[in-house]
């Protein structure tokens, strides 16, 4: 019997929600011919577009962006036009990154009023000095004064692990390595390459200890997702990828105050998710330093098996505020093409992973 | 709704100009204290926090919810912050709502915040708008000509802005919270203010403010228990509904929008609501200027549409006149607007009147309420109907 039509177990009262189209912008360096609004306009085109539906089929539309990458408030008001939400529609919106509003859709899913809600994000890196606009992020009394860059603090966190003997540089070099040879089979990566691992550890520091190869590039990009919950999944995609769990959790924020070298809020998300339930497939982790992966996988409790970032991941592709929808987006395409049965996305946010999301997916 | 969710408590800060002897964070947990208080609980039995705010560059930084997780007790819990412009204070209160709604969490803690005189929030809402020169000074200059559109409309006098203006600031005068207490508060006080925006003066102008609300949200066996333990009742959710609809395209109505008509229908659906002055005991509505009273009571349908200055000019929205439908008891938007909380307010005064916790500005016999928050240019809107009894 074909299993078309039959659901995932679920905890008692979920109810079954798929990811069942997914679409993203060409990632690029620096966007300067097309706004947020024409960026998202043929993303959003595509992801309707994939499945042969349109705006009307979904009863809510939820988005992540913020504010600063672009310079001036309101910055998702004008992206809406994006979608044209015409008759009025139910939406709303997160100064998060996507994979944030894909949970509030989620959350209203589970309450059976509709069927099917669209998420996106967007996010130009190259509006202004990415690196100075992220540390207004940090706490306004203590950190942000010091003007410490996310590759400042990053670095801080991959000598704790150096010093505690958890990985080594070539460690670093490997996850690299491998993520950008990945990435060569991802036609929207950004900066892909086949390069061994010792080759990498001849770069100079760009912050000691992380050298070129373990920092995300800068990126320009949008994504978009469609939820859609139990038999319309089917309707509109052979081999839905249903959410079995989701989860997120924040951790406090003063890198002092924090054991940076392991990630409790990504392990009580994934316990909270079940991604130890049943084997894992495939991994899409949102780690936009190479070390940060590791401190996922670990805290994850990801084996050997587990096939980590097949698309290259925030190394190959980091648009602020998509790069974790993408991951969840990038982990149910291998679902829906049988590559996987069960996959793990996750999604960060604040300094140094202090903020996560976990989501497992599955396919029947 | 699959479950249903309550009110259990509730908190806010004294609203002022300059809360200049706490931080943002010493800001927010003043209000989350408050509202744990109110509902006989700790941060230890709150299962997330749900924050929300408008522009981060009215305070400098960048998704401030990421430094206020320890303040809001939210370490080692799902944190969400939400941003849908001036109607965030509601659409944070819904967002907070669903969690314990969709059966996900027992008890959520729900704060909106804005310490605008960290930066000076006027300037931060002069967006120039794509094809337009820029000629707008603050909210009111975006707004002031969809009033004269209104008052063009229905044939409204004058004066009915300037009625509102004073009626909510008598009404905050019962509100130890609220910003602005003008006991000599009169229609010549106000017509004599300056003229900011054609029609509006600058006392029928809403306050800049600094000030926190915070909510928590319990499902109905966490109702249950905070009654038993507080003795407070709670104030149930009869439905909840957000709308958007694009800033501008030709044809678009922006003194009645089809969004804020669209939401309140299907707000009203869900809550059961036919005759909304009858079945309503009190309402919260956002009017940051005054002229927004009667255009939100014909959008709402309190009235027919062109009629909405006549309820106002009868004092049916006024507390100190016995009017029938009381509008904005607390003061409204035009006593206190933190902006990002401003909703927020909204929708928690529409539950402590339902539980008889108003104090001063408490309405007598207050069953069922309507609070509404609206953002951008006229654009977003969300909704929630509470009531004394169960749904």
């Amino acid at each position: 019997m074909s299993p078309k039509g039959a659901f995932p177990d679920l905890t008692s009262g979920r109810r079954p929600v798929g990811v069942v189209s997914f679409a993203q912008y060409d990632n690029v360096r620096r966007e300067d011919d097309r706004n947020e609004v024409e960026m998202l306009l043929p993303v959003v085109g595509e992801v309707f577009g994939n499945i042969g539906i349109t705006k009307d089929d979904v009863g809510f539309i939820c988005s992540g962006s913020t504010d600063y990458l672009i310079g001036g408030p309101f910055s998702f008001v004008a992206a809406l036009d994006a979608v044209g939400v015409w008759p009025p529609r139910a939406e709303s919106h997160v100064e998060m990154d996507g994979a944030w509003a894909l949970y509030e859709a989620w959350v209203l899913l589970q309450e059976g009023e509709i069927d099917a809600a669209l998420v996106y994000s967007f996010g130009r890196s190259s509006m202004g000095d990415l690196s100075q606009v992220m540390a207004v992020q940090l706490d306004p009394y203590y950190l942000a004064p010091l003007w410490p860059d996310p590759t400042a603090l990053a670095a801080l966190q991959a000598q704790a692990m150096i010093d505690k003997g958890l990985a080594s540089e070539a460690d670093f070099a490997a996850v690299a390595s491998r993520s950008r040879r990945s990435a060569l089979g991802n036609p929207k990566a950004q900066v892909a390459y086949d390069r061994s691992a010792e080759s990498l550890l001849e770069e100079d520091y760009e912050v000691a200890p992380l050298r070129r190869h373990a920092l995300p590039p800068l990126t320009d990009g949008c994504a978009a997702v469609v939820l859609a919950a139990g038999d319309k999944a089917y309707e509109w995609c052979e081999r839905p990828a249903f959410i079995t769990g989701i989860d997120h959790r924040i951790e406090t924020h003063s890198v002092g105050a924090r054991d940076l070298t392991e990630s409790p809020s990504t392990r009580v998300a994934g316990e909270k998710a079940g991604v130890a339930k049943k084997g894992v497939d495939v991994a899409e982790l949102h780690a936009p330093f190479a070390h940060q992966e590791l401190i996922l996988s670990a805290a994850l409790g990801l084996g050997d098996g587990v096939s980590v970032n097949p698309s290259g991941g925030a190394l190959a592709a980091n648009p602020m505020m998509s790069a974790g929808l993408i991951r969840i987006g990038e982990a149910a395409q291998r679902i829906w093409s049988g590559q996987a049965d069960r996959a793990v996305a996750h999604a960060t946010s604040g300094p140094c992973l202090q903020q996560n999301l976990v989501a497992v997916l599955e396919g029947v | 709704m699959a479950e249903r969710a309550a009110v259990i408590g509730i908190g806010q800060t004294v609203c002022k100009s300059k809360r200049e002897d706490v931080s943002i964070a010493g800001l927010v947990r003043e209000a989350a204290v408050m509202a744990l208080e109110d509902a006989g609980l700790g941060f230890a039995d709150i299962d997330a926090v749900v924050v929300g705010k408008a522009p981060d560059m009215f305070e400098g930084v960048m998704m401030p919810e990421l430094y206020l997780a320890p303040a809001l007790g939210a370490v080692g819990k799902p944190m969400f912050r939400v941003h849908t412009a001036g109607s965030v204070g509601g659409s944070t209160s819904i967002v907070a709502s669903h969690l314990v709604a969709s059966g996900i969490h027992e008890r959520v803690l729900t704060v909106a915040f804005e310490k605008q005189s960290d930066s000076d929030a006027m300037w931060a809402l002069s967006v120039p708008q794509p094809f337009s020169a820029p000629l707008l000074a603050g909210a009111g200059g975006y707004f002031a000509p969809i009033i004269r559109a209104y008052m063009h409309r229905s044939g409204a006098p004058r004066d009915i802005g300037m009625m509102v203006a004073v009626k909510d600031r008598l009404h905050a005068l019962k509100n130890p919270y609220a910003h602005l207490h003008l006991p000599d508060i009169s229609m010549q006080m106000v017509e004599e203010s300056i003229m900011l925006w054609d029609p509006l003066h600058y006392l029928e102008s809403c306050p800049s403010s600094d000030g926190a609300a915070a909510m928590v949200i319990g499902s109905e066996k966490a109702a249950g228990a905070a009654q038993a333990a507080t003795g407070r009742p709670p104030a149930w959710i009869h439905g909840m509904a957000m709308r958007s609809e694009p800033t501008m395209f030709a044809g678009r109505d922006q003194v009645n929008p089809q969004a804020s008509r669209d939401c309140a229908k299907d707000l009203y659906g869900q809550a059961g609501i036919t005759n909304p002055r009858k079945d309503f005991d009190m309402a919260e509505v956002y009017v940051p200027f005054s002229w927004y009273e009667p255009m939100w009571l014909e959008s709402l349908g309190f009235c027919d549409e062109g009629d909405g200055w006549k309820l106002t000019q009868a004092g049916a929205t006024s507390m100190v006149e016995n009017g029938d439908i009381p509008w904005n008891c607390s003061g409204g938007v035009l006593s206190s607007n933190p902006i990002g909380a401003s909703g927020m307010l909204r929708f928690l005064e529409t539950a402590l009147q339902v539980r008889g916790l108003a104090g001063e500005h408490q309405v007598d016999g207050v069953r069922r309420a309507l609070g509404q928050a609206y953002g951008g240019g006229s654009q977003f809107f969300s909704m929630w109907v509470v009531a004394a009894d169960k749904p």
